[in-house]
């Protein structure tokens, strides 16, 4: 799957895109095809705040549960409550099973992320280990 | 891959639509494992039943040639050295299936508490790859691999047969998915085995066999609550708390552990393995902590996961025997939050009885 150009990644394997002083977060194709099964999401609450490079939730397929990493700070402004209850959807298309919309705390910190074609050569990397 | 006692073992196989799949194929269809890593032990001579009743808990001596039982070897404080399935395979001939985590100390427990009979240990596990079929549609499967009348062998019984042109075949209706299903032993070099997978694979075709990985071998023997060594059981638990006492038999005359578990009557224990089943958001798992519903630390999960068949999030646990009761809430901890659970029956699926 091809990883849209115009988002953002972290070497945690968490997409973000960014529209004005909203960021959208999710994670990535290669992130899903690792885990598997997505049976389970869990989301921060609206009205937290989140950090750049910590946790903010975990997703778990049926073999392994996996952190979430902020890619950016912010507050969280919106979850997506249907992968409460269809966390499959992930699976399905990561890139369009968002997780959470935050309004960006320093727009600026987008920029230190990689992009799509920086992250596909890193996933490749990761992959063949 | 992952490193699984030495053996390079896939979680799951992708390609085929990985775990879940996987796990609905073995309920509703076909899937077939690479079980190479489960040891074997045979023991022949004169005193091989004597022998075999001296280092298991069930009575061997109740079986037939052609028959196995599960079973399991015991320290003298009760507790596990492995469960086994004992195969008798002839008079004073008995074939014991044992756990790949456990192989060396197995087979040296064995050797060493053999000793006293007459009779010969010998070390198989390197000559056979074996290869579990399981499933509603395993055996008609294996029934297009093999000269032998599948519909003959019972349940926990074995037989012998052609299987992929190879003679002299054994198959056993045994498995680790608390499903129906066989478990063939074939010679095991590469060609051979590679030869015989790929048959099995094509017999499989029309009824959407899957390979199957370390994954849905987990959950599938998970949601049967079969237990698994280093888990449900292990040198510091004992038979009672274990909950396989019904495997237990203590008047078959003396054994190794007998003496210890007489007296730890199931009266005296102070924990005991549970089912339980998630009530709130949340996939309890290994070694997670089970708390009361006052946030007191007591017991410990052994096995969690999301049930792919049963689609629940379910654990076996060890708590005290006041919270064993059915419907008693306890709560695990995820993640520094408890999640409430309740205590379910044991086992959490059981197979539909046959049609046939």
């Amino acid at each position: 799957m091809a990883y849209p150009a115009d988002f953002k990644y972290t070497k945690e394997h968490e997409w973000l895109k960014v529209d004005g002083t909203t960021g959208t977060i999710g994670i990535t194709d290669h992130a899903q095809n690792s885990l598997g099964d997505i049976v389970f999401v869990e989301l921060p609450k609206v009205g937290s705040e989140i950090t750049a490079g910590q946790t903010f939730g975990s997703v778990e397929s049926v073999k392994a549960v996996s952190d979430l990493y902020a890619p950016v700070s912010g507050t969280v402004t919106e979850i997506n409550e249907a992968l409460n209850t269809t966390p499959e959807d992930v699976n399905k298309d990561a890139h369009a099973a968002w997780m959470i919309k935050v309004t960006l705390k320093d727009p600026a910190e987008a920029a230190k992320l990689m992009s799509a074609a920086d992250y596909e050569s890193f996933a490749a990397a990761e992959s063949s280990h | 891959m992952v490193d699984f006692s030495g053996w390079d073992m896939p979680v799951e196989y992708p390609k085929h639509g990985g775990l879940m799949k996987e796990h609905l194929a073995v309920r509703t269809g076909v899937g077939v494992f690479d079980v190479s890593h489960m040891g074997d032990i045979r023991i022949h001579g004169p005193q091989a039943l004597a022998a075999v009743q001296h280092i298991t808990m069930n009575d061997a001596s109740k079986l037939s040639i052609g028959q196995c039982q599960y079973s399991a070897m015991l320290y003298p404080q009760g507790t596990f050295v492995d469960d086994v399935i004992v195969h008798k395979m002839g008079e004073d001939d008995y074939l014991l299936v044992i756990n790949a985590g456990t192989r060396e100390k197995d087979v040296n427990w064995v050797v060493e508490n053999t000793k006293a009979f007459d009779c010969q240990v010998e070390h198989l596990s390197d000559a056979y790859t074996q290869i579990a079929i399981q499933g509603p549609k395993g055996a008609a499967t294996l029934q297009k691999l093999t000269d032998a009348d599948l519909s003959k062998v019972k349940f926990y019984w074995f037989t012998y047969g052609t299987v992929c042109g190879l003679p002299n075949t054994l198959i056993a209706r045994t498995g680790y998915t608390a499903e129906d299903g066989f478990e063939i032993y074939v010679p095991s070099d590469e060609a051979t085995s590679a030869r015989v997978w790929n048959e099995v694979m094509q017999a499989g075709e029309e009824f959407g066999i899957v390979p199957c990985g370390l994954g849905s071998r987990n959950t599938l023997r998970l949601e049967g609550a079969l237990s698994l060594y280093g888990h449900e059981i292990s040198e510091s638990i004992n038979v009672w708390e274990a909950h396989l006492d019904r495997f237990l038999k203590l008047d078959k005359g003396d054994f190794v552990g007998r003496e210890a578990l007489e007296k730890a009557k199931p009266g005296g224990i102070t924990r005991t393995l549970v089912a339980l089943e998630s009530i709130e958001r949340g996939i309890p798992r290994d070694g997670y902590k089970v708390l009361d519903l006052h946030g007191h630390e007591i017991g410990c999960v052994t096995s969690g996961s999301y049930a792919p068949f049963l689609k629940k999030n379910i654990a076996l646990a060890y708590v005290p025997t006041e919270f064993a009761p059915l419907d008693t809430e306890v709560a695990v901890e995820i993640r520094n939050q408890p999640v409430k659970c309740k205590v379910v029956p044991i086992p959490f699926y059981k197979r539909p009885k046959k049609q046939s």
